[in-house]
C-alpha cells in the first residue's frame, strides 16, 4: 500500500471518527430516553460509524490519483504572519472596538504582503473602514460595538 | 399563480429591490471574474450585509450576486481562456478562440444575450414548476425527505469530487459532524461543546461558510502564490471591439437557446449537478444536433458551440433554485449558502414556503428578470470598466477578504472565540484544498444536518425504531434507487476514466 498524505489525512480522519464516536457514546441523555429508538446521541453514533466506513475505505483502496504538493513552492511565510495578523486581531477587537483594531489590522496585513504605497494603505485602511462602518452602523443600522469610539464619544 | 406574480414584481419592483439587484449583479460580477473566487464566496461576504435587510432583499441580493458571478465568469473565459467558475469552462471552448479573431465584443454579446434567454427561460419553467412541485411535496413524508437528503449529498459528492468520491464523502461526513455541535433541537442535551459555553448554541452557518470558503480562499490565493487580479488587469487592455450580433448568428441562436435552456434547468434542478454539468451537456447536445460545416467551427470559434453553455449554465442558476424553495433542500453548494442565510433570518424554506411567505417566494423568481436585465444592460457595456476596478494588487484584495470574512462573525456574536474558531477552521479547510478536499459537499452537509437528524428522528420513533422506513413507501425507494444509481455511475465513470488513461 503506498502511503502518500492523502492517506495520512484519511487515517487522521479515521482517528478523530473514533474520537468523536467514543464520545458520542458519553453523551448524557435523560433516563427515559435510554432506550428510545431515537436519542441525542443516535446520530452522532451513525455519524461516527459514517466516518469510520469512509475513511477505513480510503485509506485500504488504492489511490491512482494521489495529489503531490510541492511544499517548496509554497509561500508559508506570508500565509503564517496574515493567519498571526488575524489571530491577533480577534484578540484586540473586542478590547479596542471595531475601527482602531481593523484599520490597523488592513494596514499591516497590506504591509506584510509587500505593499508599500503608503497613502493608498492609509486610504484602503483607515478611511474605507469608517466608510464601511458607517454603511453597516449608520445606514443598515447593524449594531458594531467600539469601546474605543465611544471613550472618544464618536460614537454613542 | 397571476396573485403571487403580482405580489413577486411588488416586491421586487421597489426602489430598495431594484438597487440591490444591481449592487448584487455588478459585484457578483466583480467576484466571478476572478478565478478561483467563485459564487460561493461572492455570496458568503455579502451575507453580513443582508443583515440589515428583510428576508425577501437580502435573497434578491445574493441572487444577484450568483447571477453576476457566473457572468463574471464567463468574461474571464471569453477573453483570457481563465474560466473565473467552473460553469464556464466550456463558455472558453469557442469564447476564446472568438476573442483572438478579434471579435471579442460579439463573443461576449453572444454570452451576455444566451445567458439573458437561458436564464428568462428558466425562470418561467421556474414560474409554472415551482407551484406545481410545492404541491407535490407536501405529500412528502419524513422518510422521504431523510432519502431526499441522502440523494442530495451523494449527488453532490459524486458531481464535485472530480473523480475523488471517497474524499468528498468524507467531507460529508465531517459537515454533519460539526452540525452536529450544540444542544440537540429536542431534548437540549449539549454535545461535542466540551463545557464551553460558546458551542452551546453550535457552530454558526455564517462562521464556517466564510471559514472554508471566503478564508481559506484567501489562505489558498498566498500559499500557492496566486495572483487572480492579473486576469482582470489583461481584460482592462483588451480590445473589444463591436458588440453587434448580425442575423445568421441571430438564427443560430434561435434555436440553439431553447433546448440548451431546458437541459440546463432540468440538470439545474438536480441535487448536486449544476451548472459546470448543465454547461459540458449543452456544448456536447449542440455539437451532436449541428449541420456538419457548422459542427466542423466546434472549437474555433462556434455561434452554437458559445451560445449553448452559456445559455445552460444560467438556466441551471434558476434551476438549482427549484429544490431550495420547494423542498427546502439546496441543490449545490451555492443555494446551500443561500438556505443557511435564510435560516438565519427564521424562514424555512419548503413546500410551504409559497403559503407562508409568498412575498419571498415570488420575488426572488422575479427578481431574476430583473437580474437578467440589469446583467445585459449595465454589465456588459461596462465589463472594460469593471475590470480596471478589479486589477487591485491582491496585496489589497486578501485583506479586504479576510476583512470581509472577520467582519461577519464579529457583527454576528461580539465574540473572540467565534473569531478563533473561523480562523481555526479556515486553516484546516487550506490544508484540506490543498489536497483536492472539496468544500461544497461539507458546506451541503453542513446546512442538511440538522434537517436530517429531524427527520431521522420522526422516521425512526414512527416505526418504533426499525429502519423498514427506508422501503416501506414508493417514493422512498425510488429516491433511494437514484442515488444508488448516481454512485454506481460515478464509480462506473471513474473506473472507465482510468482505464483509458
Amino acid at each position: 500500500m503506498n502511503i502518500n498524505t492523502t492517506k495520512i489525512i484519511s487515517l487522521l480522519f479515521f482517528i478523530f471518527s473514533a474520537f468523536y464516536l467514543y464520545t458520542a457514546y458519553q453523551i448524557q441523555v435523560f433516563s427515559f430516553d435510554e432506550n428510545a429508538p431515537f436519542n441525542a446521541r443516535t446520530f452522532p453514533i451513525y455519524l461516527g460509524y459514517a466516518g469510520l466506513f469512509f475513511s477505513g475505505l480510503k485509506i485500504i483502496l488504492p489511490d491512482p490519483d494521489s495529489i503531490k504538493v510541492e511544499h517548496k513552492t509554497l509561500e508559508y511565510k506570508k500565509t503564517f504572519l496574515l493567519i498571526l495578523i488575524a489571530i491577533i486581531y480577534g484578540a484586540t477587537i473586542l478590547k479596542v472596538g471595531y475601527f482602531l483594531t481593523t484599520s490597523l489590522f488592513l494596514l499591516a496585513s497590506y504591509y506584510f504582503l509587500g505593499e508599500r504605497r503608503w497613502i493608498l494603505m492609509f486610504f484602503l485602511s483607515f478611511p474605507f473602514v469608517a466608510a464601511f462602518m458607517y454603511l453597516l452602523h449608520g445606514i443598515l443600522e447593524i449594531y458594531l460595538r467600539d469601546p474605543f469610539l465611544q471613550s472618544i464619544g464618536v460614537m454613542g | 399563480m397571476i396573485e403571487g406574480i403580482l405580489i413577486g414584481l411588488t416586491t421586487a419592483l421597489t426602489f430598495q429591490n431594484i438597487f440591490m439587484v444591481m449592487i448584487g449583479c455588478f459585484f457578483g460580477t466583480i467576484i466571478g471574474m476572478l478565478p478561483g473566487l467563485g459564487p460561493m464566496t461572492a455570496i458568503a461576504l455579502m451575507i453580513p450585509i443582508t443583515y440589515g435587510f428583510d428576508p425577501a432583499t437580502g435573497l434578491i441580493l445574493m441572487a444577484g450576486v450568483y447571477y453576476g458571478a457566473v457572468f463574471g465568469g464567463s468574461t474571464s473565459s471569453i477573453l483570457l481562456n481563465a474560466p473565473g467558475v467552473p460553469g464556464t469552462v466550456a463558455t472558453s471552448f469557442d469564447g476564446y478562440p472568438m476573442a483572438q479573431q478579434g471579435k471579442a465584443g460579439k463573443a461576449l454579446a453572444i454570452a451576455a444575450w444566451s445567458s439573458f434567454a437561458g436564464g428568462t427561460l428558466s425562470a418561467i419553467y421556474l414560474l409554472f414548476m415551482a407551484p406545481s412541485l410545492s404541491k407535490v411535496s407536501l405529500s412528502f413524508r419524513s422518510p422521504d425527505y431523510f432519502a431526499l437528503m441522502i440523494l442530495g449529498l451523494t449527488a453532490i459528492a459524486a458531481f464535485s469530487s472530480k473523480g475523488q468520491f471517497l474524499k468528498a464523502m468524507i467531507m460529508v461526513v465531517l459537515g454533519l459532524m460539526l452540525a452536529s455541535v450544540g444542544q440537540d433541537s429536542l431534548s437540549d442535551i449539549t454535545r461535542f461543546t466540551f463545557n464551553n459555553m460558546n458551542l452551546t448554541d453550535g457552530i454558526s452557518f455564517v462562521l464556517v461558510v466564510m471559514a472554508t470558503f471566503a478564508m481559506s480562499e484567501a489562505l489558498t490565493i498566498i500559499l500557492r502564490k496566486n495572483d487572480p487580479t492579473s486576469a482582470a488587469r489583461q481584460v482592462s487592455l483588451t480590445e473589444l471591439g463591436s458588440i453587434k450580433i448580425d442575423k445568421g448568428e441571430r438564427r443560430k441562436m434561435y434555436k440553439t437557446i431553447p433546448r440548451s435552456s431546458l437541459i440546463g434547468f432540468l440538470i439545474g434542478v438536480l441535487p448536486g449537478a449544476g451548472a459546470t454539468i448543465a454547461s459540458f451537456l449543452a456544448y456536447g447536445m449542440e455539437r451532436n444536433l449541428v449541420k456538419d460545416e457548422e459542427k466542423d467551427k466546434f472549437g474555433k470559434g462556434s455561434v452554437n458551440g458559445l451560445s449553448a453553455p452559456e445559455t445552460a449554465n444560467n438556466a441551471a442558476c434558476s434551476g438549482s433554485f427549484v429544490p431550495m424553495l420547494t423542498l427546502g433542500i439546496p441543490g449545490s453548494g451555492t443555494t446551500a449558502v443561500m438556505l443557511g442565510a435564510l435560516l438565519g433570518f427564521g424562514i424555512q424554506p419548503g413546500p410551504r414556503l409559497y403559503m407562508t411567505n409568498p412575498e419571498i417566494f415570488w420575488s426572488v423568481i422575479m427578481s431574476m428578470y430583473i437580474g437578467m436585465v440589469v446583467l445585459l444592460i449595465l454589465n456588459l457595456p461596462l465589463i472594460p470598466y469593471i475590470a480596471r476596478i478589479l486589477a487591485v494588487p491582491k496585496n489589497y484584495l486578501i485583506p479586504l477578504i479576510l476583512f470581509f470574512s472577520i467582519t461577519g462573525i464579529y457583527v454576528m456574536s461580539f465574540n473572540n472565540f467565534d473569531i478563533y474558531l473561523m480562523i481555526g477552521i479556515a486553516i484546516v479547510a487550506t490544508f484540506l484544498r490543498l489536497y483536492d478536499f472539496p468544500m461544497p459537499p461539507l458546506i451541503l452537509a453542513f446546512v442538511l444536518g440538522g434537517l436530517m437528524e429531524e427527520n431521522l428522528r420522526r422516521s425512526l420513533l414512527l416505526s418504533n425504531g426499525s429502519w423498514s422506513f427506508l422501503w416501506d413507501r414508493p417514493l422512498t425507494i425510488s429516491i433511494l434507487a437514484t442515488t444508488l444509481l448516481i454512485v454506481f455511475w460515478h464509480i462506473y465513470k471513474t473506473t472507465l476514466n482510468r482505464n483509458i488513461k
